[in-house]
Order: C-alpha cells, then structure tokens, then sequence
C-alpha cells in the first residue's frame, strides 16, 4: 500500500495520526496471523467491507458536529432513535421491501430535523461542555424511548410480543421483505468467499459526497469557520449559533438514515438498550481515521470505519484461534474505542479558563 | 443577597430544588399508590444508605477542587473488588479478611487514582467526558486481567472454587460466604448491630444535644432570628422522632420491624463525612478550594495546581474503593464483571438529586441526595407495577431518571454558568 504514495515514510506519519497508524498496523497484523492460522483473508475482508458499510452512515454523522465546533456527536443515539421510530412506523403501516426502505428514510430524516434542530438548541445553550451533555442527552433519549417501546400501541404482530405489550427487543426484517435489501442490490462475488454488497457501499459514497459537496457549499464552509475560531467567524459575520444548529441537524438526519442502512445489512432491528453505546464506536471509528475532536474530513470517515470496523470483524475469529477459550475480542474493542476516545481528548484545546 | 419579591420567591426557590421536589413526589406517590408497606420501604431505603453512602462521599473532594463529578470512581470500585477477589482467593474471610481486602485495595486505587488525576490534568475542562470513558477503558483492562492473565499469563489452579473448569479466568460471580463461616458477607455489618427505632432515638438525642450546646455557646450565631427559628425547628423535630422511637419500641408497631442499624459500618462513614470536612479545613483543602475557584489564580499563588488535582482524585479513588467493599460485604455476592460498572452513575446521580453541582458538593447534600435517590429507585418498580401493572415499565423509568438528572444537572449548571459570563462581559 505504501509503495503507492510518492511522499517519503516521515510524511505518511505526519499526514496519518498516531492513531490510524497503530490500528493499521494491528488490523495488518491480526490479518497477517489469521492468515498462518489457516483462516480465509477473503472472508474477513469481505464481513470488513460489509461492517463499514454498515456503520459508515453513523459515523460520516461525526464530521458535521465535529466541523461545528461542538465535538463528535456523542448524542448519536437521538438520530438513531429517530430512525427506529420511522421504521417501526414503517412496518405498522405495511409497508414492504423498496417502500418500507423509502418511508423509513424519509420519515426518520423528517424526525430528525425536528429533534436535532432542538438538540442543536440545547447544545448552543450548554457551550463549552457539549460532549459531556451529549453523551447523556443520548442515554435519556434512549432510556425514554424504552418506555416508548413498551406501551407504543403498534398491533403489526411483526413487531409485538406474543402475549403481553409492547414491542419485541429485535424485530426480524426478512418478514417485510427488507433484509439485506441493500446490501443484495447489484452484489457481486469474487473468488469464493468475497462478497461485495453494492449497493449498500454506493448508498454510503453517495452520502459521503453529497456531505464532501455540502462542506463546499457556503453554509458549510460557515460551518467549518465556525469550528475553527469562534470569534473569527463572528468577526466575519456569520451566525456561530445558527451554523451550531445546522450542523446538528444534518448530523442527527445521518444518524437515523445510518441505522436504516444498518438494520437492513443485519436483519434485524434492534430497539431498546441496542443504540446506547453506538456513539462511542462511531466516534472512535473516525477519531482512528485521522480526526480530532476538533477537525474532521471525509477522508477520516472512510479510512476510520475501514480501519475500525476490519479490526473489530477481524479480531474474534482470530483471538478465539490463537487462545482457545478466552474472549479477547470485547476486551481489545473496550481498550481501543476508548483509548482512542481519551487519546483524542488530551488533544482538546483548553476553554477560555478565566 | 438580592431582594426579592416573596411570590418571586417561591418561584425560583422551586426552580433551585425542581429535582427534589420531583423525587419526593415521586416517593409519596409510590408509598400512596402501591402495596408496599412503609416500613419495608424503609429498611430497603436504610439499607442501600448503608451500602451506598461512603461511594457518594467519595465524589465531594474532586468537586471541590474543581475536577467536576468524578465518573472515575469506577476505577476505585474496581480496586476495592480487585481486593475482595484477592482475599477470596486465599480463602480468607471475617473482619480480618475484609481489613486485609481494604489494605490491597490502598495501594492500587493510589496507583489508579494517580493516574486518572494526570489523564485529567491533559483533559481539562473535559473531565466529566474523560472520566466516563476512562471508567469504560479501565474495564476493558480489568477485564483482560481477570479473563486472560488470571489463567492464560498465570497458571491458576483449575479445581479453585472462584476459577472455571478451563482454569483460564475468574467466574462471572463469586460467593463471598457468611462471615461467621470465615467469608465476608456482614463482615463489617454484623459486628454491632442495634435495632431501628433505638438508633433513631440514638441519634436524634445526639442532634438535640449538638444543637442544645450550639445554642447555649455560640450566642452571636442566635442573635439572627432566622439561625434561632432554625435551631428551635431542628430540636422539635429531635424530640418530635425521640416520641415516635419511644412510642413504636412501647407498641411494638411496624417500625420495629424495620432492619438492624449496622453500627460500625454507619460509624465508617460517618467518620469518612468527618475526614471529608477536617480536610477541607487544612491547609491541603484549602490548595482544593482555591484551585477549584480558579486555577490560574492558584498557580500565581504558588500552588501546585496539577499535584493538588491529582490527591483530590487520589482521595476519591481511595474512599470509592473502600465503599465498593463495603458495598459487596453487605450484598454478599461479586458480579465480578458487572458489579461495579454503575457504580459512578449511581453515585453522581445521588449527589446531583442532592442539591449538588459541577462547582459545589457538601456531605449534607450527598446524604440528601443519596436517600431521595434511592427511594425513587425502590419505588419506581413497585409504581410501574401498581399503576401500569408492568414493572418493567418502572425499572425503564428509573433508568431515564438516572440519566435524565446527571443531563440536566450539568446542562443547567453549564447554561447558567454561560449566561453569567455573558453578562458580566
């Protein structure tokens, strides 16, 4: 790979941070053993590239607030929840297969500019510790949407339990015809055990374009003057807290598309407690692409979901072969996401500390 | 004090103390609506206290300092389990094996807490998020320690009760045994223990005689009508539980049903809200105050701010480890992976219910707080049940009110912190 880059190997390292330096060096590694140990390289690549694609939606969600100045949207889960309501409203309705996948797009989308407009207020108010506040705004949310889950009256009986209320934990999608509905279009194989899910990788690049566009546009090139230096863009005269909401929204509105492209991937929709911790794996996925808690591009979110989700695919199937009966797959995702997550935070800058 | 007009008063006085009044509704509501009777309330409530108490106290001093809530007591709890298996291990148990699990943890919270202080003075201003993402990456450590070293890294024993049939790791839940049988369940507790209703006796009198010589010496203090009103009220109300000890232990009522008060664990931390407050008298909490008003302001005037940030956290990790062993001595059973995951959340939410913010935390608020806390989460089942007829309901409930508090609680004190300094700009 490095044999492509003209620039000399100091300039990698100064380009890539430190970082997305050790896990690509892990990811090689763990690829490398998995590879003696007798294990298809193809298979693991292949589950690689259907996880990042899976997640890449969550995390190109980061780059919005983070561009903002608020920090990586630790508050992923209201986006998320806003997703899920739109598919469970889906499925109640009967919708089915391309519709159910349309309605629920946009329906959550819809959602999540009303929430994140007011997450984006809430955010302007507690300047200065958004990503302590977001990360429990995200736990309440999620807890309140529990509550919902359960006295929701839905009667599709796709979703509810048997007997008693409310709706299951995970809810099958194969039964409104939507599982891997994405990932199925226009796939192909190469070799035997590669898989390329087409249509779910060309969902997300066209996210990540049309975002790559957006911070071309004025109102993100305001966006990322905000994040940079407050009083500059203010100087300048934009409105700080107008770019703040702004960007708050559209990361919310990735958000809940995010884990529609992941519920079909999976199959399965997954309500309650699931959406709790999925913010700190987006946020370490594109603080290892290369991201600070302060700056981000759209190259981080590609090399980042890559680098992170490969490792995370990777690494059980591999750790189970060299140490029979341990688990060291949750350990080594615990220790990463958030050695990277406190890596980037020693990175902040200091507040104006009167 | 500014002057306020008195139905302003009453607003804003609601405002300030929103959170408690909602968890004292909260409590009359469940006790109103659902079977449970007052006195199993009461020694649910009395329990958890006990259990409970030492991990809130824990969080003052960090918050004085100015490091905020200190999520990173987890890290503590983690050191006081690290203990306790380690006693366990051996097979030690009794007053003597909960002394030992106390003296192994010292050593290892310092070391954890030295270093979450230096994690913290890289990340100021960041603490609140640091420490909850340090509590997730030190579990992920704690983990890899007691699921691969303990059997892959060090060969242990495949037969040992603690240890599974592969012989690699600890098992997802240790029995800590009777302590009268040499475990460690009740070790502490069950030294001397006095019923309910002669404890409340027991401490009321003490009050009524504090306040007794508070008003007989500091006449100055009394000359304020509103200290001397105060001061009347607290010892009615002394006299006024003494009459209601005296009458349940005459009739033989329910509140003599309520559990034994287990005398040295209460003196335990009752001792830790007294170190807490000499501290803060000393020299050392006085570097605490002044570098938790303003650090720069601290430094020109010769303080050493990050070696005092970092014995704040030292202190907190220290106490949060011992009250994490207290803690499992009474709940008798380690959840070796679980148990103490919450810990911080719990702990921060108590203290926040109290009264307490980023910026200000005192023992009497960690105490307020940690009793409103967990009546609202002894209650919030049995209302789920009663008035929903789904339990389940209530234990969600409870969660989104942990949450909910910690979320509001900063974000509140974060939005007035920020309109104050844009008016004095």
């Amino acid at each position: 790979m490095n044999e492509n880059k003209k620039s000399p190997w100091s300039l990698l390292v100064d380009k890539l941070s430190f970082p997305t330096l050790i896990i690509a060096a892990l990811f090689a590694l763990i690829l490398v053993i998995g590879h003696i140990m007798g294990l298809s390289v193809a298979t693991l690549l292949s589950d690689t590239v259907k996880r990042s694609g899976m997640w890449g939606i969550m995390v190109l969600a980061m780059l919005p607030s983070i561009q903002s100045g608020t920090g990586p949207n630790f508050a992923l889960p209201v986006g998320v929840e806003c997703g899920l309501f739109a598919i469970t409203i889906a499925i109640e309705f009967g919708f089915t297969g391309w519709s159910w996948f349309v309605v629920s797009i946009l329906l959550g989308s819809a959602l999540a500019i009303v929430v994140g407009f007011l997450y984006g207020k809430l955010l302007n108010a507690v300047k200065g510790s958004e990503m302590a506040i977001a990360t429990y705004t995200g736990f309440s949310i999620t807890a309140f949407m529990c509550i919902l889950w359960l006295v929701v009256p839905f009667r599709s009986p796709n979703m509810g339990w048997f007997i008693g209320q409310g709706l299951r934990e995970t809810i099958q999608l194969d039964v409104v015809e939507a599982d891997k509905l994405l990932n199925e279009l226009w796939d192909f194989q190469i070799g035997k055990d590669f898989i390329f899910p087409t249509g779910m990788i060309l969902f997300c690049v066209v996210c990540c374009v049309v975002v790559w566009l957006f911070f071309r546009s004025k109102a993100g090139v305001a966006i990322s003057a905000v994040g940079s230096s407050n009083s500059f863009a203010e100087a300048s005269g934009l409105n700080i807290y107008r770019s703040r909401v702004l960007a708050n929204v559209i990361s919310t509105v990735l958000g809940a598309i995010g884990i529609v492209v992941y519920s079909q991937s999976y199959g399965y929709v997954q309500l309650y407690n699931a959406p709790l911790t999925m913010a700190f794996t987006a946020v370490a996925a594109i603080l290892i692409g290369g991201a600070s808690a302060a700056r981000a591009k759209v190259f981080h979110v590609i090399l980042g979901v890559f680098l992170f989700q490969g490792l995370m695919t990777s690494a059980p199937p591999v750790a189970n072969k060299v140490f029979a009966g341990t688990d060291l797959s949750d350990i080594l995702r615990m220790v990463i996401q958030n050695g990277v997550i406190l890596y980037a935070l020693t990175k902040v800058k200091k507040g104006g500390e009167q | 004090m500014e002057q306020r007009t008195p139905g302003k008063g009453i607003l804003s006085w609601i405002a300030d103390n929103l959170v408690v009044l909602i968890f004292l509704a909260f409590t009359i509501i469940g006790l109103a609506f659902s079977e449970v009777s007052f006195s199993w309330f009461l020694s649910e409530l009395t329990g958890r206290l006990y259990r409970n108490g030492l991990l809130v106290i824990s969080l003052i001093i960090p918050v004085v300092a100015g490091l905020g809530l200190n999520f990173g007591i987890v890290i503590g709890a983690m050191a006081g389990q690290i203990g306790v298996i380690f006693v366990r291990f051996f097979g030690l148990g009794g007053i003597g094996g909960l002394l030992l699990a106390m003296l192994v943890a010292v050593p290892l919270s310092i070391l954890f807490g030295w270093m979450t202080g230096i994690l913290y003075n890289k990340t100021r201003g960041q603490e609140t998020i640091a420490g909850l993402i340090v509590g997730y990456f030190a579990n992920g450590l704690y983990y890899f320690l007691f699921l691969f070293v303990m059997g892959v890294v060090i060969k242990m024993p495949a037969g040992h009760p603690m240890i599974g049939q592969t012989g690699i790791g600890v098992r997802n839940t240790v029995d800590l045994g009777m302590a009268d049988q040499g475990g460690l369940k009740y070790a502490l507790d069950n030294i001397i223990k006095i019923p309910f209703c002669q404890a409340l006796i027991l401490i009321a009198a003490i009050i009524l005689i504090l306040q007794a010589l508070r008003f007989v010496r500091k006449k100055q203090e009394m000359k304020v009508k509103k200290n001397r009103i105060l001061t009347f009220v607290n010892m009615a109300l002394c006299v006024a539980v003494i009459a209601v000890g005296a009458v349940s232990i005459a009739t033989k009522n329910s509140l003599t049903t309520v559990v034994k008060v287990p005398v040295v664990t209460v003196l335990l931390i009752v001792a830790a809200c007294v170190f807490t407050e000499l501290i803060l008298k000393t020299k050392l909490g006085q570097d605490f105050k002044s570098v938790g008003q303003s650090q720069s302001i601290s430094e020109v005037s010769g303080i050493n701010v990050d070696r005092t940030r970092i014995i704040a956290v030292i202190i907190s990790t220290v106490l949060a480890s011992w009250g994490q062993i207290i803690f499992l001595q009474n709940v008798g059973t380690l959840n070796v992976y679980n148990a103490h995951t919450q810990v911080g959340m719990f702990a921060v939410a108590s203290i926040l219910v109290g009264g307490a913010s980023t910026a200000k935390a005192t023992v009497r608020q960690a105490f307020v707080g940690t009793i409103l806390f967990n009546a609202m989460f002894i209650m919030s089942p049995e209302i789920g049940q009663a008035v929903f007829g789904q339990a389940l309901l209530g234990e969600y409930f409870r969660t989104f009110m942990v949450y909910g508090v910690i979320g509001f609680a900063l974000g509140l004190y974060t939005w007035k912190a920020n309109r104050k300094s844009r008016l004095t700009i």
